[in-house]
């Protein structure tokens, strides 16, 4: 049912932003670059360009339905959350004579699920205390056979609505009491935008688990960059051998396009069989992960040099080994940005896999050791963050490339 | 003997069904020190074929190559290229494309760098020498890697359709250039195109090649390319031998396509 309720809110909002940011700029000055003065632009890629407005109202969104969902007191709108307050319904009893006795039960739902000290039991009536969302069992007095609530007739295992919330009689015919639940996440679903940001500052003050949140973090990225050093530093030269000689490629072509579909998770038990559940098998796990993706990289970018620019270094004189220096690798180093690009997002996704089995730090482990004791947060904050580095290495890679290969895709 | 000699070169190609293409047969010319030739033929006369053998790219099947009087085996400095497009290095900028070949030979800067700054002068790229080569147009690049092959001192400048991938306008500046620079450096040039036009304007010395097999169909030796040298290649055009030499080769040319039509409707 929330499910379905967030889809629903969600594909609302994106119609309503839509239109809203289509309103607010008809009649604004267009800028007058060449894209904009296109007139078909549907079907014409080079003309869509995102929408950072809509970037903007996409990460707003996803905000807003998240607070509103949990109850944050952050966002002004929330969805009905479940009840709280005091709330009653009446009953008849049978007792084993026939005779029919009338009852009243009172609710206070409240989140500690204590009833208030003042409360005083009148007569013919009970007095229960439900926690927010939960069910309780009602205690009647005497052998009574509850027969009927709020007027409606009830059976073991029937079920009758009341104000606030659902009465149903158990197999054994003891009534139950469920509040209204409402819409909103428990925490332990989701917690709330400000318990995870909570979780956050706490974290990084005090740290989880005897290491601090840097050290965690600091783990997981010492453990890829070490693991796609040692893939990069192999996988390249074994691509340019491979590009470069025969009995290479037909060497190794078999290995490499066996071990390139496999993906390294399949790998882990392997290689903690063979090297440990410690950093060794990890670093193995990485360094196999990256390896493969730079061996293809390298070898796409000495297959991707233009034999005229081979032959011209050839006349003007050069050597091998000047011809591989100054021509294959400088030529190569687009596709090896693109393939390094690719093995770093395989290894931070594969070294959170890793450390879920087996680690002391690390931010898979975080979030694993934290599902054990159903500490959502922090299993949200680990999600965010780890999502958040491995972005940040993304733009971090382009900004090298762009920086290191401005003549990509423009020769 | 100085100069390049082609001794009866013939290409063969053995194909995968076990038929063969006869690329080149028996080709034979001898190019003086100091001469420009055009090669000019139908699609598919084996003329690049014919280039990438002299250039040393290709072994022939048969025939030998000499320059100088020392056998060709393989590329080497002293047979310098110039490619259509694409043969520029674009991680160096404008002046280490140039210096490439002296670099590559391990000769000191201050040897080569005035060198290789007065070609740039000459090629009008002076103040283009730090520009990455993707900021250049077609007509600049084509600049550079004349340039280039240049800074290396060949012997033989192996050209191969070196103007075809520019513009109509800037190939006649270019082959102006093209004809300046034969004139200040006496080298000997082999250039291949596909422009009956560039063929004659540019080769002191013609040659026309056939298909199937590739071979040497009729030679002229033409004044135009000294002429081109000093006056305005626009002039040289009207000079009444160019118009009925062109005509001449291009009727020659369309004869040989539609013999190549004729066979092929004729085998299927």
């Amino acid at each position: 049912m929330t499910g379905i309720a967030i889809l629903l809110v969600y594909i609302l909002s994106f119609v309503l932003a839509a239109t809203a940011a289509g309103l607010l700029r008809r009649g604004r000055m267009r800028r007058a670059d060449f894209s904009s003065l296109k007139t078909v632009t549907f079907g014409d890629e080079s003309a869509i360009r995102p929408d950072r407005i809509a970037s903007i109202a996409s990460v707003v969104v996803i905000f807003l339905l998240w607070g509103a969902f949990t109850g944050s007191k952050l966002v002004p709108l929330h969805v009905p959350g479940p009840f709280a307050g005091e709330t009653s319904f009446v009953y008849q009893a049978e007792t084993g004579d026939g005779a029919v006795s009338d009852g009243r039960v009172r609710i206070t739902v409240g989140p500690d699920g204590q009833l208030p000290a003042t409360e005083a039991d009148a007569p013919g009536e009970v007095a229960v205390a439900v926690q927010s969302g939960r069910d309780k069992l009602i205690p009647l007095p005497g052998e009574a056979r509850v027969v009927s609530v709020n007027g409606t007739g009830i059976t073991p295992g029937g079920t009758v609505p009341v104000a606030d919330g659902t009465v149903s009689m158990t197999a054994k015919g003891t009534l139950s009491f469920a509040a209204e639940k409402g819409l909103q996440m428990e925490p332990i679903w989701l917690p709330s935008p400000e318990a995870v940001v909570g979780r956050f500052i706490e974290i990084m003050t005090n740290g989880y688990q005897n290491y601090s949140l840097w050290e965690h973090i600091g783990a997981s990225l010492l453990r890829v960059l070490t693991g796609f050093a040692l893939g990069a530093a192999v996988g390249i030269p074994l691509g340019y051998a491979m590009g470069l000689s025969g009995w290479f490629r037909g060497w190794f072509d078999p290995i490499v396009e066996f071990m390139r579909p496999v993906p390294p998770l399949a790998l882990i038990p392997l290689v903690i069989i063979w090297f440990g559940i410690w950093e060794t098998g990890k670093v193995v796990l990485l360094f196999l992960a990256a390896l493969w993706v730079m061996t293809i990289a390298a070898r796409a970018g000495v297959s991707g040099v233009k034999i005229s620019k081979i032959h011209a270094a050839y006349s003007l004189g050069a050597s091998k080994w000047q011809i591989l220096r100054h021509v294959i690798v400088p030529n190569s180093l687009p596709e090896i940005f693109t393939g390094a690009r690719v093995a770093m997002g395989v290894c931070w996704g594969t070294v959170v896999a890793a450390e879920l089995v087996a680690a002391q730090m690390g931010a898979g482990m975080m979030i694993i050791a934290a599902s054990k004791f159903q500490l959502t947060d922090i299993v949200m904050m680990g999600i965010i963050l780890i999502g958040l580095i491995g972005f940040g290495i993304d733009m971090l890679m382009r900004q090298a490339e762009t920086r290191l290969v401005p003549w990509k895709g423009r020769s | 003997m100085p100069g390049l000699t082609l001794n009866n070169i013939s290409m063969r190609f053995d194909l995968p069904n076990g038929t063969h293409v006869q690329a080149l047969r028996d080709v034979s010319l001898h190019l003086a020190q100091g001469e420009l030739l055009s090669v000019l033929g139908p699609s598919g006369c084996g003329k690049t074929t014919l280039l990438n053998i002299v250039a040393g790219f290709l072994a022939p099947t048969s025939g030998e190559i000499t320059l100088n009087g020392h056998a060709v085996r393989g590329p080497d400095a002293e047979r310098g290229m110039v490619f259509q497009e694409g043969a520029l290095f674009e991680w160096m900028n404008v002046r280490d494309n140039v210096s490439f070949g002296p670099r590559m030979a391990g000769r000191s800067k201050s040897e080569y760098l005035p060198e290789v700054d007065r070609l740039l002068e000459i090629v009008g790229l002076k103040d283009f020498r730090d520009k990455a080569i993707y900021e250049l147009s077609g007509g600049m690049q084509q600049r550079v890697a004349l340039a280039r092959c240049l800074a290396n001192d060949p012997d033989v400048i192996l050209m191969d359709e070196p103007l075809g991938a520019l513009d109509a306008l800037t190939r006649e500046k270019m082959q102006a250039l093209v004809l300046t620079l034969w004139k200040e450096t006496g080298k000997t040039v082999m250039l291949i195109t596909h422009s009956v036009e560039e063929a004659l304007l540019l080769g002191e010395r013609l040659i026309v090649m056939a298909p199937r097999p590739g071979r040497i169909h009729k030679e002229y030796r033409l004044p135009f390319a000294d002429l081109g040298a000093e006056m305005d290649l626009r002039e040289v055009k009207k000079h009444p031998d160019f118009g009925q030499t062109r005509e001449e080769i291009l009727s020659m040319i369309w004869n040989m396509e539609e013999e190549i039509m004729g066979h092929m409707e004729t085998a299927s």
